[in-house]
């Protein structure tokens, strides 16, 4: 098709100037129906994505101003102002331990997986037999959805037949009810959790490394760097972008956990975390819309942080490029 | 690489001597080591599901299989209807998969082979989007679902609400920020000569779209829709809150009853865990590079 075409190209491009503001013209000089046609291709996607992503998420910070149980209509709407948050922070028992599990989860998340995943990766990054292989072993839980990991993590946390205390020996004698103890079950989903999410890190650092001009390792190394100089002084230096990718992806990631928790024990008992409080406002046994949106803008407000980060660093490097 | 094959004549050390030095052994070991740590879960979970009920009940898990069966297959396939569950999440899948792709590369066309004002906020609001905490959404769009009247024949319940087709609507509506997002940063790769040429033609913009710049997006398309099948394969909240029904849930969310049903065996509950994940798993095999390649093109550019 470009072959049949490229006869009246030179006419085309015997237009001298590439410039950007060639293109501003050629969005002007449109055609009305391709004007229309453009209008409606744009148009119909984004007015989904807005109605249903956006729309919502403007609306839990209406209601989150509001106290409703959600039966009748818009009318019923009580206007309480900050009513809702100043519940949930003074009054609410299971608030502050969703806050603190989040925490741990954060914390937990951005730093085990990561070193994990970027030493993998850094091990990964040459030419090594059966490297594919490795990868591919090493990529397999990612595919899994995060419910399936609850499940086939309780098959290794089960007190007597589990994997893990027969393991170590403790079955028989004194088994540790590892997600049944609140004390300590956060840490045995977070390891399940992060079993998971290991992968998808060295994922993202094999990228980041493949994309290190490796004439900038041969400097280091002629230079005289060993190993581990050239990788804190010239490798991870040039990861940047990547570390950013891989802080709000984890940020994310943790703060959406939601399927792992609520398949193992609803999430209760050690194991509350504010994206349960959310939903059971909706699916459990209380229907309160506007407390549920409070403590959604209170995710909301956690996440934007990160999302703005990420925003910034995606679009300042399409400036550059 | 190449240029350290390159160099290899000037600094033959490091590059003749990998194959039997020690370290090279020690990065082996260390390597199957963790590989097999982290195959264990889904070794340990096959190898229950593959034992019989008594054999496990007498002997405990922890011990060597007096025999292996697929009876556990059979009975979590039967017992638990996962062909129904099947086919729900198929229904909900398919016409998501191929409406994500269609939406989001038309605007990624819109946005990355023009430039509009509004360019760069439209794009940004498609990123920020995608990124989003689904449970941001959950509550006003839960209620927004209920308030939706819809014709009989499209969903029983009358409503968006406990329809699959208002599950199949945000998975569309949500997913379609990450794909926007991949496609545009792909679609600006794509040389402006070829579009101008098919303008020059006499071809309106749907037919640049449709037969010149979507064509050459064939690799990004295949990357996405293998990470977006195994995303929406995946879910579970949109489901469990959209979804009243527990007849009409997808496979992922329906997880959650089977558990029920099985109560104690361990061994059916393994079986079906395998059977839910066995779709993601062939997939993942068959389609490892797309797959690899769709999460690699989110996160750096190109």
């Amino acid at each position: 098709m470009t072959a049949l075409q490229s006869p009246p190209k030179p006419a085309g491009t015997t237009d001298p100037s590439p410039s950007p503001r060639r293109g501003r013209r050629r969005a002007t000089a449109l055609a009305p129906r391709d004007k229309l046609v453009l209008g409606l291709m744009l148009g119909i996607p984004s007015l989904v994505h807005l109605v249903l992503v956006w729309v919502p998420a403007m609306g839990s910070i209406a209601l989150s101003f509001s106290s409703w149980d959600g039966i009748g209509g818009f009318e019923d709407i009580e206007w309480v102002g900050f009513q809702n948050y100043v519940d949930i922070f003074t009054r609410y028992p299971r608030f502050w331990p969703a806050v603190q599990h989040n925490l741990i989860w954060l914390l937990f998340l951005i730093v085990v997986p990561t070193v994990a995943g970027l030493l993998l990766a850094v091990l990964l990054d040459r030419q090594l037999r059966f490297g594919r292989l490795y990868q591919s072993a090493l990529y397999l839980p990612m595919v899994l959805s995060l419910a399936l990991v609850g499940f086939i993590w309780q098959l290794i946390y089960q007190p007597e037949q589990g994997l893990l205390n027969n393991v170590l020996g403790t079955a028989s004698t004194d088994p540790v009810n590892w997600l049944g103890d609140p004390d300590i079950n956060l840490y045995a989903v977070l390891v399940a959790a992060g079993w998971r999410h290991t992968g998808y890190i060295m994922l993202l650092y094999l990228a980041g490394l493949k994309a290190v001009d490796p004439a900038l390792k041969e400097a280091a190394a002629l230079d005289g760097a060993n190993a581990r100089q050239t990788f804190f002084q010239v490798t991870f230096p040039v990861l940047k972008p990547v570390n950013v990718v891989v802080l709000v992806v984890t940020v994310i990631e943790g703060l959406r956990a939601f399927d792992i928790v609520y398949v193992i024990n609803k999430g209760r008992n050690g194991l509350e975390l504010l994206s349960v409080l959310v939903t059971d406002n909706i699916i459990g046994e209380s229907s309160r819309i506007g407390w549920g949106s409070a403590l959604a803008v209170i995710l909301l407000l956690i996440s934007l942080g990160f999302i703005i980060t990420y925003l910034f660093q995606v679009f300042r490097e399409e400036e550059r490029a | 690489m190449k240029s350290r094959v390159s160099l290899s004549p000037a600094s033959p050390p490091p590059v003749s001597s990998p194959r039997v030095s020690l370290p090279r052994i020690a990065l082996h070991a260390f390597l199957i080591v963790t590989c097999l740590v982290t195959l264990a879960p889904l070794v340990w979970a096959l190898y229950a599901s593959l034992r019989t009920y008594d054999d496990t009940a007498r002997n405990g898990y922890f011990s060597v299989a007096e025999s292996l069966t697929l009876d556990n297959y059979s009975n979590a396939w039967t017992q638990a209807d996962l062909p129904h569950y099947y086919l729900n999440t198929l229904l909900v899948t398919l016409p998501a998969l191929v409406l994500v792709l269609l939406f989001s590369s038309m605007v990624a066309f819109g946005v990355s082979r023009f430039s509009f004002k509004f360019n760069l906020v439209l794009l940004m609001l498609f990123t920020a989007g995608n990124l989003l905490p689904q449970q941001v959404i959950v509550t006003p769009l839960w209620r927004l679902y209920l308030l939706t009247p819809l014709p009989e024949w499209l969903s029983d319940s009358g409503v968006l609400l406990d329809s699959q087709v208002g599950l199949v609507l945000i998975h569309v509506g949500f997913q379609s920020g990450f794909c926007v997002f991949v496609l545009s940063n792909y679609m600006k790769t794509i040389p402006h000569e070829l579009s101008e040429a098919a303008r020059v033609d006499g071809a309106g913009v749907f037919r640049q779209y449709w037969q010149v710049i979507l064509p050459l997006c064939r690799p990004a398309l295949a990357a996405l829709a293998t990470l977006e099948f195994t995303w929406i394969y995946n879910d579970f909240l949109w489901a469990l809150v959209l979804i009243q029904t527990g007849d009409k849930m997808p496979i992922t969310s329906a997880l959650q009853n089977l558990k029920g049903t099985f109560f104690v065996d361990n061994n059916l509950v393994a079986a079906g865990s395998l059977l839910v994940a066995l779709p993601t798993l062939v997939v993942f095999f068959v389609l490892q590079r797309q797959f690899i390649g769709g999460l690699t093109l989110g996160s750096t550019k190109g």
